[in-house]
């Protein structure tokens, strides 16, 4: 049965993924993602699974590795300069089919940034990050309770396609409490993959886990690769859309600044403005397909905690290039309603 | 003619140089995984360098490549998901005293339930022949070719850097003859037997020649290896609990 508590955020993520049949945790202190660490360091063995306090990001994510080529539903989580470290092994994860997943609360900034909530990975969570040709599946909840269905989404997405899964939740989403209805408990069966390494009797052959480029394509490594994230993009596009279709113009954002921008619409319409929302849940694939039911709208406008805007480029993408797209966003918190408005009606002068 | 025997484990020579001492090592694994009854649950966990071309037809053995520097917390990640299953990790020196140092302290100080096989061959193989955290004082090589300055790269010996921490097992040995072959090969068998009674980390480190990068012949290599490699890296077991 499934149970009602009042959660935070991140102890909620962490709940959901053991009830999600994860029995493998690797992770390191950052904040604010810490959380998770601390949930996982008693509740982890309390459900007979593995929990260690790695020494880096990097040990951490590599033992996700270790732990998703013997057939685990492994994950870990971190912050923006924590995630950084990961890519390393993010990057591996994609070239060998495994998958994984990873949280990433984000912070805000480069470098060292600051602690306080921020939307400052859009760009390295979309776009691979690591080295080479990939990129990962991201899923941006909005509330503690879509964090605890984001969870189970994420690892059967990562066994679909056999890769990485990125949450791109953020400080918001992780400290705040919410109630939420927590599923029940999902067995995992570690044997369930015939590829997962586990020991091969003498007159076996033995199971490899490697860069896939080695050990099934060769030739047409680059079709296989084409067409797995051409299948991704077209099969897996998630969005929530809020008065869109008369909408003059139409707000894009996720996560926590996507409350915001839903309850901005509510007050928009009440002054006579008509604004509508899309949100979009897999940040990639970007879901260009919300756009279409944007008949009426002369612009756009990213709403995102962060100084450059990392999400226009999307928006222009998804659009064609044949709007405004513009942008409404703070370093510092959220921005307000007011805010929101305003630039959004500067966009259509 | 004797007959030539394989280890039932063994499909095929592998892709090595002449001289290298990564397919011995190789050989020696599958003997004791094979003697130990243990072969039919074990995972090898290689780094991309020479030593993973194990996994091209050489070892019967279900096997992760790792990224360089990372078969330690991968072997680790494989260990933690399948408790019941007998795994190690074989790299070079390179890769666990250097890029990976620091998996390698922290996984012996917490002494996890694991075996390393370390080919020490005091270069980087893979990439040419660089010099290495374990290259001899005055060493020639690709990236010290006036010879090491060893008073501003020092030489690491495996034993200073974890030795005093919660490692079961630590020891050296080499390949020289038929002799020190044996006995390294005890030490290998005692590292995977310490797992399978989940004593905890044991390391064996093998000195090992690379006639390739050392530019010799695999006879002179071997002789390197035997009379000035051991002057830095002594024989023998130096933790044994
Ligand atoms: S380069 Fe050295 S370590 Fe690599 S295979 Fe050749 S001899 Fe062996």
């Amino acid at each position: 049965m499934a149970e009602k508590v009042l959660m935070k955020g991140n102890e909620a993520l962490a709940e959901a993924a053991l009830r999600a049949g994860s029995r493998f945790y690797s992770g390191y202190p950052i904040t604010p993602q810490t959380e998770i660490l601390e949930y996982l360091s008693t509740r982890m063995a309390e459900v007979g699974g593995f929990f260690v306090q790695a020494e880096s990001e990097l040990c951490g994510i590599n033992m996700v590795f270790g732990a998703a080529a013997a057939g685990a539903r492994a994950f870990t989580t971190s912050s923006g300069p924590g995630y950084s470290l990961k890519q390393e092994g993010i990057s591996y994860l994609a070239a060998n089919d495994l998958p994984a997943v990873i949280i990433d609360v984000m912070r805000i900034g480069s470098g060292l940034g600051d602690i306080f909530m921020g939307q400052g990975d859009y760009w390295q969570l979309t776009r691979g990050g690591g080295h080479g040709d990939y990129r990962t599946i991201v899923l941006a909840p909005n509330s503690v309770q879509e964090n605890v269905e984001t969870v189970q989404l994420a690892f059967d997405l990562a066994e679909k396609y056999l890769h990485p899964v990125i949450i791109a939740s953020d400080a918001g989403i992780g400290q705040m409490m919410e109630p939420v209805e927590l599923p029940d408990f999902k067995d995992h069966d570690i044997n369930k993959f015939d590829w997962a390494v586990r020991g091969c009797k003498e007159d076996e052959p033995m199971r490899a886990c490697q860069n896939i480029y080695y050990a099934k394509h060769s030739t047409d490594y680059p079709e296989y690769l084409t067409k797995k994230y051409n299948d991704i993009e077209e099969n897996e596009q998630r969005w929530e859309s809020y008065q869109v279709e008369d909408a003059e113009v139409v707000l894009v954002a996720y996560g926590s600044s996507s409350r915001v921008a839903k309850d901005t619409v509510d007050t928009a319409r009440e002054q006579g403005f008509k604004l509508g929302l899309i949100r979009p849940i897999t940040l990639w694939p970007f879901p260009k397909k919300a756009f279409a039911e944007a008949k009426a709208a002369k612009a756009f406008c990213t709403v995102e905690v962060n100084i450059l805007g990392q999400m226009v480029d999307d928006v222009k993408l998804a659009t064609e290039g044949k709007f405004p797209v513009g942008f409404a966003g703070n370093f510092f918190a959220i921005p307000d309603p007011d805010e929101i408005i305003a630039t959004a009606k500067a966009l259509l002068k | 003619m004797a007959e030539v025997r394989l280890p039932k484990r063994i499909m095929n020579s592998g892709g090595w140089c002449q001289g290298c001492g990564h397919g011995v090592v190789v050989r020696l694994i599958a003997e004791v995984l094979d003697e130990l009854g243990v072969a039919d649950k074990a995972i090898a966990v290689e780094d991309v360098a020479c030593g993973s071309m194990s996994m091209s037809g050489v070892l019967n053995c279900d096997a992760i490549m790792a990224a360089h520097g990372r078969p330690i917390p991968v072997a680790n990640g494989a260990k933690g998901a399948r408790p019941d299953s007998i795994v190690y990790a074989h790299l070079g020196d390179g890769s666990a005293y250097s890029i990976g140092s620091a998996e390698l302290v922290h996984t012996a100080l917490r002494g996890d339930n694991m075996t390393v096989i370390v080919v020490n061959n005091t270069v980087y193989g893979m990439t040419g022949g660089q010099m290495a955290p374990t290259t001899l004082p005055a060493e020639k090589t690709a990236s010290s070719p006036k010879g090491k300055d060893a008073d501003r790269y020092g030489v690491l010996n495996v034993v200073d850097l974890i030795g005093k921490l919660n490692a079961t097992y630590i020891a050296r040995g080499e390949i020289y003859d038929v002799a020190s072959t044996a006995k390294t090969k005890a030490m290998i068998k005692k590292a995977f037997q310490n797992q399978i009674d989940n004593k905890g980390f044991s390391l064996v480190e093998v000195l090992a020649p690379c006639p390739t990068n050392l530019h010799m012949t695999p006879v002179q290599c071997k002789e390197f290896v035997h009379t000035e490699a051991t002057k830095f890296f002594p024989l023998g077991e130096f933790v044994d609990k």
